[in-house]
């Protein structure tokens, strides 16, 4: 390729970008000016809190007991060398609230839910379910999407808290009934090392900014997918990977700004 | 055509990016009459549909639905317009996570402040015309690609529109589904006291069934009539299209190099 035919494929890859961007934007703004209905007839997003939140659970409860199994082992192994086995509680509490529980809880969120988001709002437009719904002059952002996407903020929190609230459970399993440190230990150090306000409110937010984050993209990818089995696959694979990214780049920016000078 | 126009097509022109798909057409649609639009693949029969439903903007010219210019209506206005249209789309586009019942009332509830009681009426009776009654409880997925058609059908009719637009309503149907998808459009229509516009390639049973036909080839209307006048017609390119000939003002091949020069063949070999 010349250099001129070069530059003119950046100069449109940016443009598109651009474009994308863009209309990204307005996307958004157009789920937020059309959420009326979402509460108005609060059982379109009900209905949708059971697709997205409920049939989560399952995956969001096995992760999160898996994930305080692990901490509880590493993290006792690693106190054990400084005589602080004590303070495990401590450990597998602040890991989960501040960083685990919001950050993968979000991440197998994008990939269970957010998924199938943009798989179903995809399809609805590859079938032509979408512009039926426009020439019924019914507006699909208000009917289909805002409640979507609300249910997927609604549920990011409550999911995250269950996903930390089993991790603490299983660092408890493995911590005090199989490794045998002090029950009272485990839960005082816990209490005294967890501040509600700065981890568990922070942690509450993180999550509430990731839910934002995956719905909408997830949305968005759905809505803009070309109406191909290819164009919907394509863009099922764009939200796992494009909402993975942004939780760990947004969960970076919080932190710096929630944790920093501790 | 005597009858009053609900709508009027007037020297629309259309293209995609720098694709021209309709050249200066000039359509009209008298109250109370079935209209077939035809034409080969790609001629811009839906795009003339999406045109009518607002969907897209014409280059130049308008489109004229009930005395009111569709791309000069604002948002609530074109939403208002819609309200008094149906369009049956080419595979019905059902929605695939509602029950046949609840497509058919989806508008009823969306639109009117009726009671339930009042839908479910409504809903049956609906289903009852297209035959399908007893389908009500059923989802789409389970229903035949005929059955699903004639619930959309249902579906499009819900609130009883002014103008139905039907998009390849004949597409994929087998010949006894292909007969009763004709007879409804046309029973229906006439019950409604509505207007229908037929985008088809389906010739011999839209000859059937419409009052008018408008042939489209390459963005402009090329033909025009009654069916017996299209039936009996000597232009070229409508008796290709009538009888279905492989070859004539539609050419069988596409363009291309020289033959023997991309065989690589000598001359006089």
């Amino acid at each position: 390729m010349t250099i001129v035919e070069n530059l003119r494929f950046l100069g449109h890859r940016i443009v598109n970008a651009v474009w994308r961007i863009g209309f990204a934007s307005r996307f958004f703004i157009l789920i937020l000016f059309y959420s009326g209905t979402s509460f108005r007839r609060f059982q379109l997003t009900i209905k949708e809190l059971f697709s997205s939140g409920v049939m989560s659970l399952i995956i969001i409860l096995v992760a999160g007991t898996f994930v305080g199994m692990v901490l509880g082992l590493q993290g006792y192994e690693t106190l054990k060398r400084y005589g602080s086995e004590s303070a495990l509680g401590s450990l597998v509490a602040l890991s989960l609230v501040r960083e685990l529980g919001p950050v993968l809880a979000a991440l197998l969120f994008a990939s269970r839910a957010g998924s199938a988001m943009t798989a179903e709002i995809g399809l609805m437009k590859a079938t032509e379910q979408i512009s039926a719904m426009e020439m019924m002059a019914i507006n699909p952002i208000a009917r289909v999407v805002a409640p979507r996407f609300w249910a997927g903020v609604i549920s990011m929190p409550l999911l995250s808290a269950l996903f930390s609230a089993m991790g603490v459970f299983g660092g408890y399993v493995v911590g005090v009934v199989l490794i045998g440190v002090d029950q009272g230990s485990f839960w005082s150090q816990m209490q005294a090392g967890v501040d509600f306000k700065h981890d568990i409110v922070n942690g509450m937010i993180k999550s509430f900014v990731f839910g934002v984050a995956v719905t909408a993209i997830a949305l968005f990818e759905g809505y803009d997918a070309p109406p191909t089995a290819e164009g919907v696959s394509g863009a099922t694979t764009r939200t796992v990977v494009e909402s993975s990214l942004t939780i760990l780049f947004l969960d970076f920016i919080l932190t710096a700004f929630m944790f920093q000078g501790e | 055509m005597s009858s009053q126009a609900l709508v009027e097509i007037r020297d629309v022109n259309f293209a995609y990016d720098s694709r021209p798909i309709l050249k200066g057409v000039n359509l009209t649609f008298p109250k109370g009459k079935v209209i077939a639009v035809m034409g080969g693949s790609g001629c811009g029969k839906t795009t003339l549909l999406q045109l009518i439903g607002g969907a897209l903007k014409p280059s130049s010219g308008y489109v004229k639905v009930d005395g009111q210019v569709i791309h000069e209506l604002d948002h609530k206005g074109l939403y208002h317009m819609r309200r008094r249209m149906g369009m049956l789309f080419q595979f019905g586009a059902l929605f695939t996570d509602m029950s046949v019942y609840d497509n058919v009332a989806f508008q009823m509830r969306e639109h009117t402040d009726l009671p339930e009681e009042i839908i479910r009426d409504l809903v049956l009776m609906k289903l009852n015309a297209v035959g399908l009654r007893g389908t009500h409880n059923l989802m789409p997925a389970e229903l035949s690609g005929g059955m699903a058609r004639r619930v959309a059908l249902a579906r499009t009719v819900a609130l009883d529109p002014m103008l139905i637009m039907y998009d390849e309503p004949f597409a994929g149907l087998d010949p006894i589904s292909l007969t009763v998808v004709g007879n409804l459009i046309r029973s229906l229509n006439d019950a409604l006291g509505a207007t229908s516009v037929v985008v088809t390639h389906d010739v011999q049973e839209s000859l059937k069934i419409v009052d008018y036909i408008y042939f489209i080839a390459d963005g402009v209307v090329v033909a025009e009539g009654t069916p017996a006048e299209i039936s009996s017609s000597d232009k070229p390119f409508v008796h290709q299209f009538v009888h279905g000939e492989m070859d004539g003002p539609v050419p069988f091949h596409y363009p291309s190099s020289n033959y023997e020069q991309d065989l690589n063949l000598r001359p006089g070999r």
